[in-house]
């Protein structure tokens, strides 16, 4: 069973501008935010079994809703977040105390080296993919892949909407992989293709992209994306998932989706 | 030319992330070498590229840095050398750094400072006032001092393979009396005719020196030896008392060491021939009045004396006499050869074991470097004594002399 962390949209709104979809001009509505964050978990509960594990969110932390950046979690053992915005940083003492009170094993990394957890540490069970260069520092990758001891293929970000490489990259349970090609520079095409086979891959279409479509949850034969993506949804079904579109277009004013407010916990 | 080590590390080989920054290193117009490169054997193992950037200016290599920093490549922590001051003349520091006769740097108050004319064997010494760096032998070392000590802020390069492609190209000791010769021979005839034609060009600091020992001229490569010289194709001469003793002594009785070097028997009294010969070249006070005087007329020496070639006569317990330009204090000696070993762009040992190896401690590696000797064995201790670049051929030193000679144009 699915084990994930969320956290309320109590404080939730857009205070400040660090990704090209944050506008202070654009302010996201409290109550709308709440009833479809709401309306996410029940899908989660509901539909696919998962087990929700809730943070208690704190004033003054509006992105703390997106619990995907709490750290990278393994087999007991946590690695709290660094982020690279100083907007951010103040959330990292919360995840640590939340890791350590549930009993992770807490290994913090060094200060300055940025990490920005299952936002940009994602893969499939032998092979994990770390997103570096918008974020997230490459070399923050060596010390996780000793920690966690596994490799990791950092592939670097190129495109500033997709900041996050759970924005643009999805491994589903099954070993299929949904992803968004332009936002990865060559090299890094390049190896993505080298590890999963051309029918297990979707290269999802430029307007699924933008709707952020990569940003789906996947617990087992279930894949939870946001809505407005018809060719994704398509393809997962050919593959024999069951999709469960929610609306989540309160979130992506700030850069998020179903992905970003969720951390897999097992 | 602006250079600088990074280290990159990670899954680097299979996440491209190795070819990455290789490829942006040429982009921005930078080369590189990797002197190490540790690839992970299990899956979870990092892997580790040490990479030198070389870049045409200052500003092209800080372009590259700042482009593949992104990627992981971070610069090599450089620490400066470190040095102690000798407590007494004569005596080196206990941790004092030892030489290799490779191109080496040190590291000085952030800078790289290259320590020219290498030598093995030898230590450090640093002047800060300047800054520079010299390598300096034990015996010169004076109180105070600053020599460099321990391993760290210390660099030394391979041996680049040089850029002709000819024997010394393949950089590896011939030992073996199997292998054709002729085309050894034929290259280093070329490389001659090659440092002549740079002299004639103005750079008369260029030269070729050739190490030798007596069976020179027992074996009978007297003649063609003279005739090279007589060319202007060797300009230093380093031996002993013998080779000039038995070369002066063919000179005034025709034999060598009591043997007609006509007839090939021993003569009446023959073996006094080199005393003689010694004697009479004392009396004059040195092979060049014997040569001035018309008193030598021909051989080696003779040629030396004409050509004006920087001779290094370095004498041993076993000589006569000697003769009077033979230098007896052993440290002496050797400093009169390091200070003829600067320019040396091609050195021939011939038939010498003892010239050969004190010959090879002085040369850089980078010097092209023949051993030539009827026994196997000299080039063999010569390249275990540190002389690695040393090509050897194992053959008669006469043979050896007059196939050279007549590769050059000799008609003997």
């Amino acid at each position: 069973m699915s084990h994930l962390l969320m956290c309320p949209p109590d404080y939730f709104g857009i205070e400040y501008e660090i990704n090209p979809w944050m506008r202070l001009s654009n302010q996201s509505n409290p109550d709308r935010a709440r009833a479809q964050w709401r309306h996410l978990t029940q899908v989660l509960q509901n539909e696919t079994g998962a087990k929700l594990e809730f943070m208690t969110p704190i004033p003054g932390l509006p992105d703390l809703v997106f619990t995907a950046n709490a750290g990278a979690v393994h087999d007991g053992t946590a690695v709290p977040s660094r982020f690279r915005y100083p907007e951010r940083q103040q959330e990292e003492q919360h995840f640590m105390e939340w890791f350590t009170q549930h009993g992770y094993d807490v290994i913090p990394l060094d200060q300055g080296m940025f990490f920005e957890g299952a936002g940009d540490l994602l893969g499939f069970p032998d092979c994990w993919v770390g997103g570096y260069r918008q974020r997230s520092d490459i070399r923050a990758y060596d010390r996780l892949s000793e920690i966690f001891r596994n490799r990791i293929l950092a592939v670097e970000l190129v495109d500033q909407r997709f900041y996050h490489l759970d924005t643009c990259f999805c491994p589903l349970s099954g070993g299929e992989l949904l992803y968004y090609p332009p936002a990865f520079d060559a090299y890094a095409q390049t190896v993505i293709a080298s590890q999963v086979a051309p029918e297990q891959r979707f290269a999802v279409p430029p307007l699924e992209a933008d709707r952020f479509a990569c940003n789906a949850v996947c617990v087992d034969r279930h894949v939870i994306l946001p809505t407005g993506c018809p060719e994704t949804i398509a393809w997962v079904t050919a593959h024999g998932y069951t999709s469960h579109p929610v609306e989540l277009d309160e979130f992506l004013k700030a850069g998020g989706s179903a992905k970003c407010l969720t951390l897999t916990l097992d | 030319m602006a250079t600088q080590t990074v280290i990159l590390q990670g899954h680097i080989i299979d996440s491209l992330i190795l070819a990455k920054v290789l490829d942006a290193i040429v982009m921005l117009g930078g080369t590189f070498t990797l002197p190490e490169v540790a690839i992970g054997t299990r899956r979870e193992d990092l892997s580790h590229a040490t990479i030198r950037i070389d870049a045409p200016t200052a500003e092209g290599l800080q372009d590259i840095l700042t482009a593949i920093q992104p990627h992981g490549a971070v610069v090599e922590t450089e620490q400066n050398c470190t040095v102690a001051p000798a407590p007494a003349d004569g005596i080196f520091p206990e941790d004092f750094y030892a030489t290799s006769h490779l191109t080496t740097h040190i590291r000085w108050q952030g800078a790289w400072i290259e320590v020219p004319q290498p030598e093995m064997d030898l230590a450090i010494v640093v002047n800060p006032s300047i800054p520079s760096a010299r390598m300096i032998p034990m015996g010169s070392v004076k109180q105070g001092d600053l020599i460099v000590t321990g391993r760290t802020g210390i660099r030394v390069f391979p041996l680049e393979r040089p850029k002709e492609r000819d024997i010394f190209g393949f950089m590896e000791a011939q030992v073996s009396s199997e292998r054709p010769h002729r085309h050894i021979i034929a290259d280093i005839a070329k490389r001659m005719k090659t440092i002549q034609q740079f002299r004639q060009g103005g750079h008369r600091s260029a030269t070729v020196l050739l190490a030798g020992g007596p069976a020179i001229v027992h074996a009978g490569g007297r003649e063609a030896l003279a005739w090279i010289i007589d060319q202007g194709l060797i300009h230093v001469v380093f031996c002993g008392n013998a080779l000039a003793a038995h070369d002066m002594e063919a000179s005034l009785y025709g034999t060598s060491l009591g043997y007609s070097l006509g007839v090939g028997r021993s003569v009446p009294h023959g073996h006094e021939h080199h005393l003689r010969t010694i004697n009479r070249v004392r009396a004059l006070g040195s092979i060049q009045k014997a040569v001035e005087q018309g008193v030598i007329t021909d051989g080696i020496m003779a040629a030396c004396v004409r050509q004006r070639v920087n001779m290094v006569l370095a004498g041993t317990i076993r000589d006569d006499g000697p003769l009077p330009d033979v230098i007896t204090d052993a440290s002496k000696a050797q400093e009169a050869m390091r200070a003829a070993i600067p320019g040396v762009e091609l050195a021939l040992l011939v038939a010498s074991t003892l010239h050969a190896v004190a010959t090879g401690n002085l040369l850089p590696a980078s010097v092209p470097t023949v051993c030539v000797d009827i026994n196997p064995a000299v080039p063999t201790k010569l390249s275990d004594r540190g002389s690695f670049q040393a090509v050897g051929l194992v053959m008669d030193s006469s043979s050896f002399l007059r196939e050279l000679a007549r590769e050059l144009g000799w008609k003997g």
